[in-house]
């Protein structure tokens, strides 16, 4: 379920799925993420930009992200990628990126 | 002028290329050359009921010649290196081979050494793989003997081979100590870097309370760092800990370590090849294609992804012999059966852009297989592909199931209702 604040900050500007996601990537702001950020209790650096720009790049190009990948990316580390974006960083990077949750096949 | 196609790898993929342009090119000057290090094929769906019993090894082994036609040219060899900017491959015997167009087919492996701690002092021992035959194997001596505990199992990463088959395998165990009468002796978790064991909208509504009806516990966005051997923990990249009794890997997956040596793998270091996902041409080289697990695409490695995938590259590859258009494009289908014991299997089938969805397949309202919902004709199904696999599917026979998925049969009674205030 999605918290208050999120219903109340996120959701009003731009339509997203029942879980949160970003419906149309095009439509991304880095206001809006700093907005997705701001409901997880993380406030936005450049690094963050950088990472969340890298994402959004490979999703454009149809690439299967994975934590290993953007471990390789150059920008973060495994490490330093959980530092930016605790709990799950792979699937709170990619709602703040406004791309769509990583999934499996089924 | 004779012209020269080299397949690379004679696991199901190459297999089933090298018989269907064998076939094709009958008329043609082309040579076809198969290239493998080893003559063993393992049907390697096969491997998840070895732990439990219901297969035995001899079921899963045989010949690759027995599947290669008669007209390709079979090389047992390792190859060194592929030499896309000059078209040869370099053989470890020492033999140089040209090519006009070259098939990649070389799959991936487990990489239990990624991960510290794993193919250790406990391997083998309380830690087993069952994407193996040695792994399948060793593991179905120790349940027979293990007395209980907890039982983990864990997905190092997410890109893998077969991604259902740890599912399977946490239901099957399930099974089997129920069978065993020690059910209550044995707790089982599944221990995964995604958000749950299932993370599709339709497939977790239909099939996420199977986790609670078998009592297995999952442990949601885990990526593993490492194994603490002396506290037989599996530890996350933040910290999480998980202990085990015996823990069943899914290792990191890799392709073959001579995409590394010719630098043609992916920027993560995995091996996987740049491809067109469309029409399996390599992104590097025009006249360089690539099936099967080895590539980069966003779709699951699964043997009925290279299935569908072999229609649509025999397509191109006879296209781009002629000097015409890559017109075939793959659409991401695949098409999974799932077992979840006691004799009952459910079945997907979707594609890059249509999740799994309820339904028949693969005729609407008589089936005979439901999706997304475990039946006993399911089970028999997934029992009975073992015969058409060997039989049919290495050997490029047509299979009564459509190349690009279809929609008929299947079941949208909603749409996923996006959450906005926006009119």
């Amino acid at each position: 379920m999605l918290n208050p604040i999120y219903m109340e900050t996120v959701v009003k500007q731009l339509p997203v799925n029942a879980e949160g996601y970003l419906l149309d990537a095009t439509l991304w702001t880095p206001e809006w993420a700093n907005e997705v950020a701001r409901s997880y209790g993380i406030t936005l650096t450049d690094k963050h930009f950088d990472v969340l720009n890298w994402l959004r790049k490979k999703q454009a190009e149809g690439v299967a992200l994975t934590i290993r990948k953007v471990g390789a990316s150059g920008i973060v580390d495994i490490k330093q990628f959980y530092e930016l974006f605790p709990g799950g960083p792979l699937k709170v990077s990619s709602k703040i990126a406004g791309i769509p949750k990583p999934v499996s096949c089924i | 002028m004779n012209k020269n196609l080299i397949i690379i790898g004679a696991g199901t993929a190459g297999t089933m290329m090298a018989n269907k342009l064998h076939h094709e090119l009958r008329n043609e000057p082309w040579h076809i050359t198969l290239i493998d290090r080893d003559n063993t094929h393992y049907y390697q769906p096969g491997f998840l009921f070895i732990p439990f019993g219901i297969y035995k090894p001899e079921d899963v082994v045989r010949p690759r010649t027995d599947f290669i036609p008669e007209g390709v040219r079979f090389v047992m060899d390792e190859v060194q290196t592929i030499d896309g900017e000059q078209n040869l491959v370099r053989l470890q015997s020492g033999d140089v081979l040209t090519y006009d167009m070259l098939i990649i087919a070389t799959g991936v492996e487990i990489a239990p050494l990624e991960t510290p701690g794993l193919k250790g002092e406990l391997w083998y021992k309380d830690i087993f793989d069952f994407y193996t035959y040695d792994g399948a194997v060793r593991l179905a001596e120790k349940l027979q003997n293990w007395e209980g505990g907890t039982l983990v199992i864990n997905l190092a990463e997410t890109q893998i081979k077969c991604p259902v088959a740890p599912l399977e395998f946490a239901f099957l165990s399930d099974a089997y100590f129920t069978e065993k009468g020690m059910r209550d002796k044995v707790k089982i978790k599944y221990v995964t870097p995604l958000s749950g064991a299932f993370t599709k909208p339709k497939a977790t509504e239909m099939l996420n309370k199977l986790m609670d009806e078998k009592h297995i516990e999952v442990v949601p966005d885990f990526y593993l760092s490492n194994v603490d051997t002396q506290k037989k923990a599996i530890v996350s990249y933040d910290g999480k800990e998980v202990p085990f009794d015996l823990l069943i890997t899914i290792p990191v997956n890799k392709g073959d370590g001579v995409i590394e040596r010719s630098g043609l793998g992916d920027e993560d270091g995995l091996n996987f090849v740049p491809t067109d996902k469309f029409n399996l041409q390599s992104k590097k080289f025009k006249n360089v294609f690539v099936i099967g697990d080895t590539t980069n695409l966003p779709a699951s490695k699964a043997g009925s992804v290279a299935h569908f995938e072999a229609e649509v590259l025999t397509e191109n590859v006879l296209s781009f012999i002629h000097g015409r258009e890559l017109t075939a494009t793959f659409d991401g289908h695949a098409n999974c059966f799932i077992e979840t014991g006691f004799g009952k299997a459910t079945l997907i089938d979707f594609n890059y852009t249509t999740e799994p969805l309820p339904g028949k397949f693969p005729l609407p309202v008589v089936g005979p297989m439901d999706l997304l919902k475990p039946t006993l004709t399911n089970h028999m199904g997934k029992l009975a592909f073992r015969w058409v696999y060997w039989h049919m599917l290495l050997t490029g026979k047509h299979l009564p199931v459509p190349t690009h998925m279809s929609m008929a049969g299947k079941i949208q009674d909603k749409k996923i209702e996006p959450v906005t205030e926006h009119a």
